[in-house]
């Protein structure tokens, strides 16, 4: 077993990418992800890894030279954040429905206006329609065993397709952590050589993303649709051999003392290590609570979800992006469609917290959990509310 | 005839929507949005073939008597030839069906 060494996150996620032998990176420094790419050409630079590094001009030009490399045949790697995952958008389409296997690691981050660098879900999360693999990092070793894991599913026969693995920016992105990092040999014996299923080739020509008329574009879309459903079975697969062959444990979904609780939290991301150590705090003091975190979100592990939370009274919410004048937060949407018109669904309290790097911290728990425990002895259903906003979301109380 | 199937379910789609079969543009019969149709009074033509070359989809060919023919697969409709003929022979027609 390798030894734990401190790093700095995104140091470590450059590591793993050069642990999986990756052949071609296409990436654009963005705060806060540039350490990864910065410390990815450095690798190259200095010759222990063979791989092309594209210094492109922006990350449209990363997503497409991306696109370029992976039909090519190569494993292909890149990483962005924020305002770069938004001018990618519409190259991220392309990239699924080719069905071009590559793994992004996105250091999430508030979108501008007004200028932010900090952290919230803002930049993944309005991309949740683009046909990628989606799931998301808690802790630096999450997010180095997930760029491993990642790039496996991503070339997995019965998946191919491109895969995001999220962590937060600046929480863990600038975070030094005990990392026990997998060698490029023993990688290797879990990540075998990457044999294309399709890709450009002159002795057998193929065109890729040709026109889809009106007559084909429907079934394209329902091809994509299978595609990223039916990768489901794989991953949770995948993530079995994983465990064999580097003893961490990976789910769809995560569950923490959720025993006997009739309130759990549900949460994503980097949150989740505060959150767990919220409910420890809690629990020690005889309050029964849980916590549930989506670790896979595209594809939606729908029936993880229901069983995790099974015979739950009431959900706490907490979204890290919201919809202005629409619905609330994506993941309380998400969950909402899931649970609607169910028996015994459990009542949700939504929120939106930590937005643009705001802090959130055991009071903001506190005080979701006292909304829950409200709605759980009979009160209404609160709307979806941002909490910590000075002012107040519907006015000054 | 097209090996393709030009409507196929999306189970037997290639993957990614890739063209596997090169030059099957082939087997696509683009003509089909025409509404209107040219037709040709052959008495007025002097063959001169500048329908020919002006068709922008180039499916006019001059027939070995030396008269022009449009391949209806291809036309698109848009009255290039019409526009274009010296001797005022070619009329758009609409297409009732
Ligand atoms: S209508 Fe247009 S496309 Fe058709 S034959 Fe004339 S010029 Fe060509
Ligand atoms: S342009 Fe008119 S006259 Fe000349 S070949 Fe065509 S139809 Fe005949």
């Amino acid at each position: 077993m390798a030894e734990r060494k401190g790093m700095e996150v995104s140091i470590a996620i450059a590591e793993a990418a050069s642990a999986c032998d990756v052949d071609c990176i296409a990436a654009y420094p963005i705060t806060p992800q540039t350490h990864v790419v910065e410390h990815l050409s450095e690798i190259v630079a200095d010759g222990d890894l063979d791989a092309e590094f594209i210094p492109v001009e922006s990350e449209h030009a990363a997503m497409s030279c991306c696109c370029g490399c992976a039909a090519a045949g190569a494993r292909t790697f890149t990483a962005t954040a924020s305002q770069g995952l938004a001018l990618m958008h519409e190259i991220l389409f392309i990239a699924a429905n080719l069905r071009l296997p590559m793994v992004m690691v996105v250091a999430n981050r508030s979108l501008s206006g007004p200028i932010s660098i900090w952290n919230d879900h803002s930049d993944v999360m309005t991309e949740r329609d683009v046909g990628w693999i989606q799931v998301f990092a808690e802790n630096g070793q999450e997010a180095v065993d997930l760029v491993i894991m990642g790039h496996r599913m991503s070339e997995d026969k019965r998946i191919l397709l491109p895969l995001m693995v999220n962590f937060d920016g600046f929480i863990l992105s600038h975070m030094v952590e005990p990392i026990e990092m997998p060698t490029r040999e023993e990688v290797k014996r879990f990540l075998p050589d990457y044999e294309p299923q399709q890709r450009l080739d002159i002795d057998n020509p193929i065109t890729m993303g040709p026109v889809g008329m009106p007559v084909v574009y429907t079934e394209a879309k329902m091809a994509a649709e299978w595609a990223v459903r039916d990768a489901y079975k794989p991953m949770v697969e995948i993530m079995g051999e994983f465990e064999k062959e580097f003893g961490r444990k990976y789910k769809p979904v995560e569950t923490y003392r959720t025993d006997d609780s009739e309130i759990l939290f549900v949460v994503m991301g980097g949150i989740s290590e505060t959150a767990m150590t919220w409910v420890d705090k809690v629990r020690d003091a005889g309050v029964k609570v849980g916590l549930v975190r989506f670790r896979m979100w595209r594809p939606l592990p729908v029936e993880d979800f229901k069983k995790a939370i099974a015979g739950v009274k009431v959900l706490g919410v907490l979204d890290r992006h919201f919809s202005p004048g629409g619905p609330g937060g994506p993941m309380a949407q998400e969950i909402k469609y899931m649970l609607y018109g169910q028996d015994h669904a459990p009542k949700i309290v939504e929120t939106v917290v930590g937005l643009g790097g705001r802090d959130v911290n055991f009071i903001d728990f506190d005080q979701i959990f006292d909304r829950c425990k409200a709605v759980l002895g009979g009160a209404p259903v609160p709307p979806f509310e941002l909490i910590q906003v000075r002012g107040g979301h519907y006015g000054k109380a | 005839m097209p090996k393709q199937s030009p409507a196929p379910d999306w189970q037997d789609l290639a993957l990614g929507t890739a063209i596997t079969e090169p030059g099957s543009s082939r087997y696509q019969r683009t003509g089909d949005w025409h509404s209107s149709a040219p037709v040709w009074d052959l008495d007025k033509c002097i063959k001169c073939g500048v329908c020919a070359v002006f068709c922008p989809e180039g499916c006019i060919a001059m027939r070995a008597d030396g008269y022009p023919e449009a391949d209806m697969e291809y036309c698109k409709g848009c009255a290039i030839c019409v526009c274009e003929c010296w001797a005022a022979c070619i009329a758009m027609v609409e297409e009732k069906e």
